[in-house]
């Protein structure tokens, strides 16, 4: 790391633990300087089950931490005696797994004597972008799209301030893309194939149905979301095909797919900054990594006078630099460290930043 | 010698330092849902009624099961970070064999514990406290015995383990008293898992369309 003197050499160096899904992450940050961003995932171990198994997840945590805090102090070029606070996911995600970061977070903040922060994954996914950007706008609409979770929000301050606008009824969209991935003969996880293969197919090929986007629907779920019948709907179509012993044009159904999905997302998002007045709009979350979702986004927020703000893909999928990053931020701010006694909570609500 | 011992392999949420001739505290809490909240506070309060710095550690030792993994994982995570932290190795020693070390009984014992889905994990042991055979998990009808049964098995299983003897849980101080008198097997500081996780691979998809 280059040695850069003043603010970057006196603010406190931040460690961050995410453990809340399938990857292990560490990630440092000084100020809002990111100096490691270290993952180890088992997303292969998933691959034949189709999904993130529980308890694979979890061993494959405790495997990885050690190496994954280790690996991540020497990218960063630092000693772990060096670290001045450790931020960890508490939540939402699941419980075995958050339980593995919480504890070894736990055992950081106790062997080094240094302030702890369980701080909620949607909120890290926020508060990443100011590494990449910079310090967020106030307020700022954020979308957060990963296999979990499909939320709108409304984001006055990342360290304390965060409203739920809507979120998805059934299926989260990055479920919907294993799903359809399935269905079309590509590999767990869907995300990056649908992608991949969409590049190649017409959007247009088939108009699949856009979720709770009807005039009814959007009075009632201005902002929420609904995905099962989509994915009903690709598989209905593609079985139609198959049964009349016809090819699936595989790119063009992933494009169209793809575009159902993405046309929703950005149109409720785009509108809720118009609803709520607000003028910037950050995505975050593995599905932000998609490139169609970045596109039409980018699209539809200049023909909105909309300023939008997407990290770079590595910092959307799940990683230790997001949790360190709101670590970094709730320093900043003077706020009060969890105890030592914190839980993790696999359902934590979006309203809680720190527990 | 100071020695941080650690086990969460059952319902007790158990901590100690031992100063290589006694346990200076321990402290234990019954509460199986809780070992992520409960322990990293417990450790704490041991240190400070030990009236030790975390930096003076020489040692941390940790029951790594057999037991509930999601409670199992958090002593074992704990253990190895705080090591890491402190530059003090890491042991790890079968939590059955400190339940058979403060065992009250005197001829051959098995050791059996709450493995959930009605089966217990077990080991077996010479008068000497030796294991000679186990760690194991197993329906409590498929390894009955008269014989003194120590752990929460007997507890629950009354009718296929009559001779119950205490202890029920491990206790942290036992735990470091064997590791300090060199009484007990020292394994890598990983989880004794016995059973593989819960996972099938999905079968061919259901379709949508009527037949």
């Amino acid at each position: 790391m280059v040695t850069v003197a003043g603010v970057l050499a006196d603010a406190p160096l931040v460690l961050g633990i995410e453990t809340s899904c399938d990857e292990t992450g560490v990630g440092l940050v000084r100020g809002d300087v990111l100096l490691a961003d270290t993952v180890a995932s088992s997303v292969e171990e998933h691959a034949r089950f189709g999904g993130v198994v529980p308890e694979i997840a979890s061993r494959a945590h405790l495997e990885a931490l050690l190496p994954t805090l280790e690996r991540g102090c020497a990218d960063a070029h630092v000693r772990l005696a060096d670290v001045d606070a450790v931020a960890v996911t508490a939540g939402p995600g699941l419980t075995g797994a958050l339980l593995v970061g919480v504890a070894a977070a736990k055992a950081l903040s106790l062997g080094l004597g240094v302030p702890l922060y369980g701080v909620n994954h949607l909120a890290a996914h926020i508060a990443v972008d100011r590494l990449e950007h910079g310090a967020l706008a106030q307020p700022v609409v954020a979308l957060l799209v990963s296999g979990g979770h499909t939320s709108l929000l409304l984001v006055a301050d990342v360290t304390q301030d965060v409203r739920p606008l809507g979120a998805t009824l059934d299926d989260a969209a990055g479920e919907a893309f294993d799903k359809v991935a399935r269905l079309l003969g590509l590999p767990f996880p869907g995300g990056p194939h649908i992608d991949r293969a969409a590049a190649a197919g017409n959007p247009s090929y088939v108009t699949f149905p856009r979720g709770l986007s009807g005039p009814h629907d959007l009075q009632r779920h201005p902002a929420d979301f609904s995905f099962s019948g989509l994915k009903t709907a690709v598989a209905r179509w593609v079985e139609g095909r198959q049964r009349a012993g016809e090819p699936v044009p595989v790119a063009d159904v992933a494009a169209s797919f793809q575009e159902a999905v993405v046309d929703v997302l950005t149109a409720k998002a785009v509108r809720a900054c118009r609803e709520e007045g607000v003028d910037t709009l950050l995505i975050g979350g593995g599905v932000a990594a998609n490139s169609r979702l970045r596109e039409l986004a980018r699209q539809r927020c200049a023909a909105a006078g909309v300023t939008l703000r997407v990290p770079r893909p590595v910092l959307c999928t799940d990683n230790g630099a997001m949790v360190a990053a709101l670590g970094s931020a709730l320093v900043a701010r003077g706020a009060a460290p969890s105890l030592l006694d914190l839980a993790a909570d696999s359902t934590l609500p979006v309203t809680s930043v720190v527990v | 010698m100071l020695v941080l011992a650690l086990d969460t392999s059952s319902a007790s949420v158990t901590a100690a330092v031992h100063d290589g001739e006694r346990a200076l505290a321990e402290a234990s809490v019954v509460d199986g849902m809780r070992h992520g909240e409960l322990l990293a506070a417990q450790v704490e309060r041991v240190l400070a009624a030990a009236r030790v710095a975390r930096t003076d550690l020489s040692d941390v030792v940790v029951g790594v099961g057999p037991g509930p993994f999601t409670g199992l994982r958090v002593g074992v995570v704990t253990a190895r970070v705080l090591g890491a932290v402190l530059g003090a190795p890491v042991s790890g020693v079968c939590s059955l064999d400190v339940l058979a070390a403060a065992a009250d009984a005197d001829g051959p014992l098995l050791v059996a514990t709450d493995a959930r889905r009605r089966e217990v994990y077990w080991a077996c042991y010479d008068r000497e406290r030796r294991r000679i055979a186990g760690p194991g998990v197993a329906p409590p009808a498929q390894i009955a015995t008269t014989q003194a049964v120590a752990g929460r098995g007997a507890a629950l299983h009354p009718a296929a383990f009559p001779g119950a003897v205490p202890p029920e849980y491990p206790s942290a101080a036992v735990l470091a008293e064997a590791f300090a008198r060199g009484a007990v097997e020292v394994l890598p500081p990983f989880p004794l898992y016995l059973r593989d996780p819960d996972a099938a691979v999905p079968g061919a998809r259901k379709g949508v369309l009527p037949r």
